[in-house]
């Protein structure tokens, strides 16, 4: 089951680039993909401290999420997340962060001593 | 279409029209959006309005202050491992998006004329207003703390600044064998876990430093509001002896000079006193007339955080009525869905009918260690409510790993909305 959605999902992107596809169901995907930027950064482009996601390959994705979800991989928070998120989205999400450019992302300065 | 002419679309910056196949309005989002208020969630959406929005929209965020001060870690200069400029910024990473930043103070929102009035009295017309204003805190119960000198002696510090480094100053000063003594007002109010986070770092330095003193904490709220066993527990491991938890304790009177807080059952002199006054939609969405829960809290629709009573008018973070959690990650997730919303709205299209987002809450118990509250949230069409998703929880226990993930929470959040 696992693996035939996987196919199915190969497929379907075969047809349509992600970014337009999430596009195309009003920004869903995009939204959903940005609130993991506080942890992960803006696309996926953490400043440090976090595993990068933009640009990871979708099938590696999708395997993690699985494992957090299962318990097959041990988390201290990522399974929190990966259980409240349904198959299908794990599926966008993947084909969403794979499609982004990487960039080191940076933090602003603080300003300093006050 | 043929396949050139689209790539030439793309190419030219322009919205994205016609896929093969499939049917889309052509038009790029148009418009003026002004955002009020410049903290996590307004500048969040003043970013992912021109991110997702495009060159066609007109952005402009209208913030009093020119610093950018963050809530989320200033809890750590009270423990002493942060000070207040390590969470100071200014504004100037938004420049890149072509947001028009004015830093002045609103003094009227006019929704029927669709314009705001800033100091100095020039109106500015919007086709949408995002209003991010934050909390407002309600004296009606506490008068006497009211005023800017009260508040030099009892400060709230739950907008981070000033009264932040005023707090901790208080606690440099204080005798070994002193009592610090902190109200937490009834839910809601900004950071559910916050002050919990509070008494923890104040622990923490208390034990290394001040080992004699003490902490009475006077809770509103029957028990505590968040991640209750996780901060039992660490109290009564890391701070034994230390923390006097009292709940049902809504504090009804203050001696400001004394620095005596009165409950319904007791008089508690502290020696340092932190009041947290129970707390209401920011003052930029009451002149919107918004703030129709109560007059307290903002009803909004989840799709668009449009107000229910306010038209074109959209709310976000603290000020939003809702059963979840009045965090800085909310707040941006809020912001995004907004941002989103109002880019599908200028274009004459209807907003996503299935928001889903998610939150992640770290609270510090020492220098070190820390610990969290995550969920997903999804939008619930039968109740008109963002609703947790199966599968969130907290921390099994506080860690240094986690401490180092929030760490880099913020510093992604910062990334994330100011940069």
């Amino acid at each position: 089951m696992r693996v035939k959605s996987l196919n199915a999902w190969l497929a379907l992107a075969c047809l349509a680039l992600p970014a337009l596809s999430s596009a195309e169901s009003g920004g869903h995907i995009r939204v959903l993909a940005a609130s993991c930027a506080a942890c992960h950064g803006t696309d996926g482009n953490s400043v440090g401290g976090t595993p990068v996601l933009a640009g990871l390959d979708r099938t590696h994705f999708i395997l993690q999420m699985q494992a957090f979800r299962s318990g097959e991989r041990s988390s201290t928070v990522m399974h929190h997340h990966a259980k409240g998120l349904t198959p299908d989205e794990i599926e966008q999400l993947a084909g969403y962060f794979s499609a982004q450019p990487r960039s080191i992302g940076t933090s602003p300065l603080p300003l300093g001593a006050l | 279409m043929l396949r050139r002419e689209f790539l030439k679309l793309l190419g030219a910056g322009a919205a994205i029209g016609t896929f093969p196949g499939v049917a889309r309005a052509a038009s790029a989002a148009q418009g003026r959006v002004i955002v009020i208020g410049g903290g996590y969630a307004g500048a969040a959406a003043a970013k992912y309005l021109r991110l997702w929005g495009g060159a066609g929209l007109e952005i402009i965020l209208v913030e009093r202050n020119t610093t950018f001060v963050s809530c989320p870690l200033s809890n750590l200069v009270l423990g002493g491992s942060k000070r207040i400029g390590d969470l100071t910024f200014n504004f100037s990473g938004l420049d890149r998006y072509d947001i028009k930043r004015l830093h002045a103070e609103v003094t009227a929102v006019d929704a029927a004329q669709r314009k705001i009035v800033v100091d100095g009295g020039d109106d500015l017309a919007y086709d949408r207003l995002i209003i991010a204003p934050g909390i407002d805190f309600n004296y009606d119960s506490l008068p006497m703390l009211e005023s800017a000198q009260a508040q030099q002696n009892i400060p709230h510090a739950w907008k981070a600044g000033p009264q932040t480094v005023n707090l901790r100053a208080q606690l440099e000063a204080m005798r070994d064998g002193g009592v610090f003594a902190i109200s937490i007002p009834k839910a809601p109010y900004r950071c559910p876990p916050g002050p919990y986070e509070r008494v923890s770092q104040v622990a923490f330095y208390l034990k290394q430093h001040k080992p004699k003193s003490k902490i009475i904490v006077l809770d509103a709220n029957p028990e505590i509001v968040s991640k209750k066993g996780l901060f039992t527990k660490a109290w009564a491991e890391m701070y034994p002896g230390l923390v006097e938890y009292r709940p049902n304790s809504t504090a009804v009177a203050v001696d400001v000079a004394a620095r005596s807080v009165q409950t319904e059952f007791e008089a508690v002199q502290a020696d340092v006193l932190n009041v947290i006054p129970p707390q209401r939609a920011g003052k930029a969405a009451q002149m919107a007339g918004a703030a129709n829960i109560d007059q307290r809290w903002c009803e909004v629709d989840f799709l668009s955080y449009e107000s229910k009573v306010s038209p074109r008018v959209h709310i976000i973070g603290d000020s939003v009525a809702a059963a979840l959690p009045k965090s800085a990650h909310m707040a941006t997730s809020q912001a995004k869905v907004c941002a989103n919303a109002i880019v599908s709205l200028l274009r004459g299209e209807s907003p996503d009918p299935q928001p889903v987002f998610a939150n992640t809450c770290y609270s510090f118990v020492s220098d070190k260690l820390a610990m969290h509250v995550a969920h997903v949230y999804r939008y619930d069409a039968a109740k008109k409510i963002m609703a947790p998703a199966d599968g969130g929880g907290v921390s099994d226990k506080p860690s240094e790993q986690e401490g180092n993930y929030a760490q880099y929470w913020a510093r992604n959040m910062w990334s994330d909305v100011l940069n």
